[in-house]
């Protein structure tokens, strides 16, 4: 029997996504693609799977998983969710095999906004303009260009299991403080006098709750525009920060259209989009000027950070609690204190 | 032909726009294809991938694999020896539409805000030449450009619930071709049984940008025929080579 993972219940917005849609911009087609591609491509890189393969980004409304045709490793990273394997709480980000007769839960936690789960092998997902990246708004990818529902199956190709058979992941780069979100100015910036573009950097500003894949709106002082706030239309960057008519502004993310209308007034460095995706709702936070320098600079930590191998460490029995050890059947993987 | 050197705006660390002017013209948006072909023919390693518009070249590059400085010399070596401009386009497409007031339900609206008859409007749309812009809003979403004045109407003063797909909008100055169901706040005049986006077709999307195209009326029956055909598949419209 081939292997797949089985969706036992998801709660909206979760989605199959790999590295994005890349080609067809010119064409109209959104690249969609994790939203925190950091995070993603750890969890990836923590199974052994190349950092663009396909995995389950889990929304705020959670996933709970199952397995057919027996067990498989999968990593599990990203914001503080509560991770629980037959209902007993594992540390976050982890590694986790996960059997046939055991669900594993996903579900939101202390933090963050978006998890991924990633398996050891392929989820094997015919692609759509080769990718198969879900965008639901055309129908694009995943399953039928859909969320994922209870009861959808992920075939997976080249399955394989990971040792420690569950272990922490080590990846400090994953602890990011949301407060400052690092800009580049522009490419509108002359839509913007100088006290308004104090004024945006100034802040505060709050995410709103009508935030979604596509766009983080923000509220906040109003900005003005010097004229007007209608644009022909150009290109759309990932956390490319628009200001329409409202004085609003809104940062556009993995489900972006590839062009648009309105003013950009800033562009949000690629190294702090993921940190910006994990902010929740009523979340405060101010943005801070860099120079491209600073921007390529962050962008190649991040790079290097993931080139070398992912540290996995063995969880000993005194991380866990009793009612974990209890409750949980397959215990190969954990270590004793002593070991 | 305005040929100022085109502004270098950055867009992030990882896209770099070069804009030629701010305004909706056949001569600008030549421009912006003619870099679009030369940046293709020097296939830099670590450009991604290249988004004309109206008035500007989005170039998306990794900054890891290639320096800013380095693009921006590409680019600028590109302006000091300009390729030959030419606003003739290199295929002309002749798409089906359907103006039947079933499928064109706003052609009455469209008549009470200009004055036109039903049947002018649709003498007026399907007897121009119009110009592929771009591409955006949504896959094979196609902005064209050339629409006679007369049919330059506003936008409706609140957006509607989703039109079919295969739509052909008008609203802003300019006519659109849909392919997806959405939302709009444009008038609907139209619809062609052509795909101009089939994930499983080969080619995904049919026209390209600067490409020519006319829309030829075809009644109801007509319309459902060349549906039953497009949904096998089948590209129902015809294309001619201009160059």
């Amino acid at each position: 029997m081939k292997k797949a993972l089985r969706i036992i219940a998801a709660g909206p917005g979760v989605t199959l996504q790999d590295g994005g849609r890349f080609g067809y911009l010119r064409y109209g087609v959104t690249p969609a693609g994790p939203m925190d591609p950091l995070a993603f491509a750890t969890a990836n890189r923590a199974v052994g799977a190349p950092p663009n393969a396909a995995a389950i980004e889990v929304s705020l409304g959670g996933v709970e998983l199952t397995v057919d045709g027996g067990p498989i490793s999968l990593a599990i990273a990203g914001g503080a969710f509560r991770l629980q394997l037959n209902g007993s709480e594992l540390p976050m980000p982890a590694v986790v095999r996960l059997a046939p007769s055991q669900r594993l839960a996903i579900r939101a936690g202390a933090a963050g906004a978006w998890c991924y789960a990633a398996v050891a092998g392929r989820i094997d997902v015919a692609p759509m303009l080769g990718s198969v990246a879900t965008h639901t708004r055309s129908h694009l990818g995943g399953l039928s260009g859909r969320a994922l529902v209870a009861d959808d199956l992920l075939p997976l190709t080249g399955p394989r299991l990971v040792e420690p058979a569950i272990a922490i992941i080590t990846a400090p780069w994953l602890e990011r403080a949301g407060e400052t979100i690092r800009v580049l100015l522009g490419p509108q910036s002359d839509y913007f006098t100088a006290d308004q573009m104090a004024a945006f950097l100034q802040g505060p500003w709050t995410l709103s709750v009508r935030s979604d894949r596509m766009a983080y709106l923000l509220d906040g002082q109003p900005l003005r525009h010097s004229k007007g706030f209608n644009i022909v239309s150009d290109g759309i960057a990932l956390g490319a920060i628009q200001v329409p008519g409202n004085g609003q502004p809104i940062v556009l993310m993995a489900d972006r259209q590839p062009t648009g209308g309105y003013p950009k007034i800033a562009n949000v460095i690629e190294a702090d989009v993921g940190r910006l995706a994990q902010l929740r709702a009523g979340a405060q936070f101010r943005f801070r000027r860099v120079t491209i320098e600073e921007a390529v600079a962050a962008r190649r930590a991040e790079a290097l950070a993931l080139a070398a191998p992912i540290v996995l460490t063995p969880l000993r029995r005194t991380d866990l609690s009793s009612e974990f050890l209890l409750g949980l059947n397959l215990i190969d993987g954990i270590i004793d204190a002593a070991h | 032909m305005n040929s100022t050197a085109p502004r270098l705006l950055d867009a992030g660390e990882a896209a770099l726009v070069v804009e030629f002017g701010s305004e909706v013209d056949p001569a600008t948006n030549e421009r912006v294809l003619a870099l679009d072909r030369a940046l293709a023919t020097l296939a830099l390693p670590g450009l991604r991938e290249t988004v004309p518009t109206y008035r500007s070249l989005m170039i998306h590059y990794d900054p890891l694999l290639l320096d800013r400085s380095r693009l921006v010399d590409a680019v600028r070596g590109i302006e000091i020896a300009p390729p030959a401009l030419s606003c003739a386009p290199n295929h002309l497409w002749t798409i089906p539409c359907c103006y039947d007031p079933e499928l064109g339900e706003d052609i009455a609206a469209v008549a009470a805000m200009t004055g036109l008859s039903a049947e002018r409007i649709v003498a007026l749309h399907a007897g121009t030449t119009y110009r592929v812009y771009m591409y955006g809003f949504a896959p094979g979403f196609c902005y064209l450009g050339g629409l006679p004045s007369e049919l330059a109407v506003s936008r409706r003063p609140t957006p509607r619930p989703p039109h079919p797909p295969n739509t052909i909008l008008l609203g802003g100055g300019l006519t659109l071709i849909t392919t997806f169901a959405m939302p709009t706040g444009w008038w609907l005049l139209g619809r062609t049984p052509e795909r101009m986006f089939a994930p499983a077709r080969e080619p995904n999307f049919l026209v390209d940008v600067g490409d020519a195209l006319r829309f030829a009326p075809v009644d109801r029956p007509a319309f459902d025929a060349l549906e039953a055909r497009a949904e096998n598949g089948e590209i129902v419209s015809q294309r001619e080579r201009l160059r």
